[in-house]
This record gives structure tokens, C-alpha cells and sequence, in this order.
């Protein structure tokens, strides 16, 4: 697993290298041409710190990708990043996965997903793999339960100031208001699928559009 | 053999799980106790308790822990790539269609409705953590000191986990 990783990091080295004679091969699937470009290498390990904080749930890689990509990086403007969490949503498979798939192809295409996703899940397969070998003394800690005790109140705080961020640039009017609203009570509250919602709001937008938010 | 009957398996279960997460744990029981009888219900409740304290989505760390238990460490990493494959799959396919149409005005309607929706969903996911996390005062204070740290001192996700989780090992154990 680690060797082939490793492998895979200094094929991206050359193609990186390559890349600045000829441009058009290794240019963005998608977003903003002006945009930094993300060199494999660099893609695997941001993935591989958001996976190993991704702590108390899949939506906290919400947070960690808006500050370590969207903001730090600036590989992924605002509006593409909600647009791939929309897709995220809707798909069959954990958030993280599909998130990390999503902005790897964005970036990098094929090879950019692989080395994103590789790098969101190798953490937790490495450490479920060394708790699995010490099950016993690991779940009866009680510092390990004490430090997620605390660590689930600040998870709260990391998701609702993801959607405040997110939300700025993209609910601006009372109909945008008036539908993340009802998303909202509908997912929380009344319990309906997130994909049954997205999917919902996308029929909404095709047939009646919706405030001026073009592209 | 069993092997593949672990990458099989845990596909089934990443392919039919919609809304990630907790969704999963009814599918990982139906498919991985009563249909393969590849562990018992007091195992699965461990794991999902393991999963909570640690890194990485819970369908992922089920996979891995299930695949350990019954084929070792290459057992562990083929049900995960099980779980993880129809999502790769499923997301890519989405993704190149969107990319050859990024000009449409169709898809700029359709994203025009998604993109609100999905903030709802975002917030919707803060108000499921806060109904198991904030049950008690001790609880409400780390979420208001997480709150000073995240809105006022503006500090990186990733240092206001670490600092809760300490803070969390000085209060309740």
C-alpha cells in the first residue's frame, strides 16, 4: 500500500515537471483557469491531513476542506465548492469519499481523484488497523472517551460555521433563503434523505430558476 | 474466496447508502450480521463505538475493522476499496458529465436550486451532532469556548479539535 503510494508521488513529480512545456495536457477538468494548479503530491497529503481530522462525522470535512483548499490553497473557488458538495450529497457513499473524489477530478481528473481518495482514507485505515489489533484496551479508556466528549460540542460549532461560510456567497435573496430553510427542517426535523432534497431543489432550479445566480 | 466476498459485500453496502455515515448502519447490519453472519451484534455495537472516537467515516472504518477481524490486514484494506469503489465510480461519472456541460444554462438552473438546498443540508447535519453533543452544561461550554475560537479568534479547524479534545480529557475523566 505505502510503496505504491510513494511510487505514485514521484510519477507526479515528473508529469508536474513535464507539464510546464506542455500546458494543455495536465490543465484543471474544471473551475477557474486562473486558479493555483494542485500537483498530485500536494493533492495526496492535504487529503491525507483532512482525513485524519475528519473526527466526529463526515460533515467535518466540510470545514477542514473550505479552510485547507477553498480558503489556504485557493484551488477551488466558493461556488464550484457548493456545487460539488451538491453532488457529493446526492451519490450513494460516505461524504468524505465521494467529496474527496469529486475535488481530486476537478483538480487533477482521473489520477487527481485516486490520489485524493487514497489520501482521505489511508488515516482511518491505519488506525482502525492498529485499534483493531488493541480493541480492548483502547475502547475502555476513559481519556479516549473524555477527549471525543469534548471534541463533539466543538464538531457542532465546526458545521454551523461551515454553513454560515458557505452560505454567504450563495443564499442572497429570500427564495434562496426560503429554500435552504426548508432543506434545512426537511433533513433535521422531518428526517427526508439528503439526496431526495438535493435532487428536489435540482427539479426546482431546471423548471422555475432560481434569483439571478447564473453558473 | 472470502475475500472476495468482503470486497463484494461492503460494495453492496457502499452502492445503497445514501446520506453517508449513520445511514450506513442499518445496511452493514443487515448485510454483515444477519446475512453473512460475519459478526454478532455486541461486535458491530464496539465498532461503531471505535468508529465514533476515531478518524475517517464510519462506513470506512467498519469496513476496515470487519475485513481485519476476518482475513487480517489485507482483509481490512480489500472491504475497504469495496466500500470506497461504487463512490468512485458513481462520483467520477457525475463528474465528467457536469464537466461537458459546464456551459449549459439547463445545468446553471439546476445548480441554481441545489446550491441554497445544500447549505440548508449543512446546517441541517450541525442540528443532528448538536442532539447527541450538547446534552448537559458542561457540554454547552465547550461549544461556546469552540465557538470564541472559531468565529473571534479564527483559529484552523484542526487546532480547535485538538484544543476541545483536551479540554474534553480535563473535564469529564
Amino acid at each position: 500500500m505505502r510503496r505504491s503510494i510513494i511510487i505514485e508521488g514521484d510519477k507526479s513529480m515528473d508529469s508536474t515537471s513535464t507539464s510546464d512545456s506542455g500546458r494543455k495536457i495536465d490543465k484543471p477538468v474544471g473551475g477557474d483557469q486562473n486558479r493555483p494548479r494542485a500537483s498530485l503530491a500536494a493533492l495526496f497529503w492535504t487529503f491525507l491531513r483532512i482525513g485524519a481530522f475528519t473526527i466526529g462525522g463526515g460533515y467535518v470535512m466540510v470545514p477542514l476542506i473550505q479552510r485547507d483548499i477553498v480558503e489556504r490553497r485557493g484551488w477551488i473557488g466558493k461556488r464550484d465548492f457548493v456545487d460539488i458538495l451538491a453532488v457529493s450529497q446526492t451519490a450513494p457513499g460516505p461524504l468524505a469519499v465521494n467529496t474527496s473524489v469529486y475535488v481530486g477530478y476537478t483538480l487533477r481528473g482521473i489520477r487527481g481523484a485516486m490520489a485524493a481518495v487514497v489520501g482521505c482514507i489511508l488515516p482511518s485505515i491505519i488506525i482502525i488497523l492498529v485499534v483493531a489489533a488493541l480493541f480492548d484496551q483502547i475502547s475502555s479508556s476513559n481519556y479516549v472517551r473524555a477527549a471525543f466528549a469534548g471534541i463533539r460540542p466543538a464538531v457542532v460549532v465546526l458545521i454551523a460555521s461551515a454553513a454560515i461560510k458557505i452560505g454567504r456567497p450563495v443564499v442572497r435573496s429570500r427564495v434562496e433563503l426560503a429554500l435552504a430553510a426548508a432543506a434545512m427542517i426537511l433533513v433535521a426535523f422531518v428526517r427526508v434523505s439528503p439526496a431526495l432534497v438535493v435532487t428536489a431543489a435540482a427539479v426546482y432550479g431546471l423548471l422555475v430558476g432560481v434569483g439571478g445566480t447564473k453558473g | 474466496m472470502i475475500l472476495l466476498n468482503l470486497y463484494l459485500s461492503f460494495a453492496k453496502v457502499g452502492l445503497f447508502t445514501f446520506g453517508g455515515g449513520y445511514a450506513m448502519l442499518p445496511l452493514i447490519e443487515s448485510e454483515i450480521i444477519h446475512g453473512r453472519g460475519w459478526l454478532t451484534v455486541r461486535e458491530f455495537t464496539d465498532i461503531v463505538a471505535i468508529a465514533e472516537v476515531t478518524p475517517g467515516p464510519i462506513a470506512v472504518n467498519s469496513a476496515t475493522f470487519v475485513g481485519y477481524r476476518l482475513a487480517g490486514a489485507v482483509g481490512g484494506i480489500v472491504a475497504t476499496l469495496g466500500v470506497v469503489t461504487p463512490s468512485v465510480i458513481i462520483v467520477l461519472a457525475l463528474a465528467m458529465l457536469a464537466s461537458r456541460f459546464e456551459n449549459s444554462d439547463r445545468l446553471a438552473r439546476v445548480k441554481s436550486g441545489m446550491r441554497p438546498a445544500v447549505v440548508g443540508l449543512i446546517a441541517a447535519a450541525a442540528f443532528s451532532v448538536a442532539r447527541v453533543a450538547l446534552v448537559d452544561s458542561k457540554s454547552m461550554m465547550i461549544a461556546a469556548a469552540a465557538a470564541v475560537l472559531v468565529f473571534w479568534a479564527k483559529l484552523d479547524p484542526i487546532v480547535v479539535l485538538a484544543i476541545s479534545g483536551l479540554l474534553g480529557m480535563l473535564i469529564f475523566s
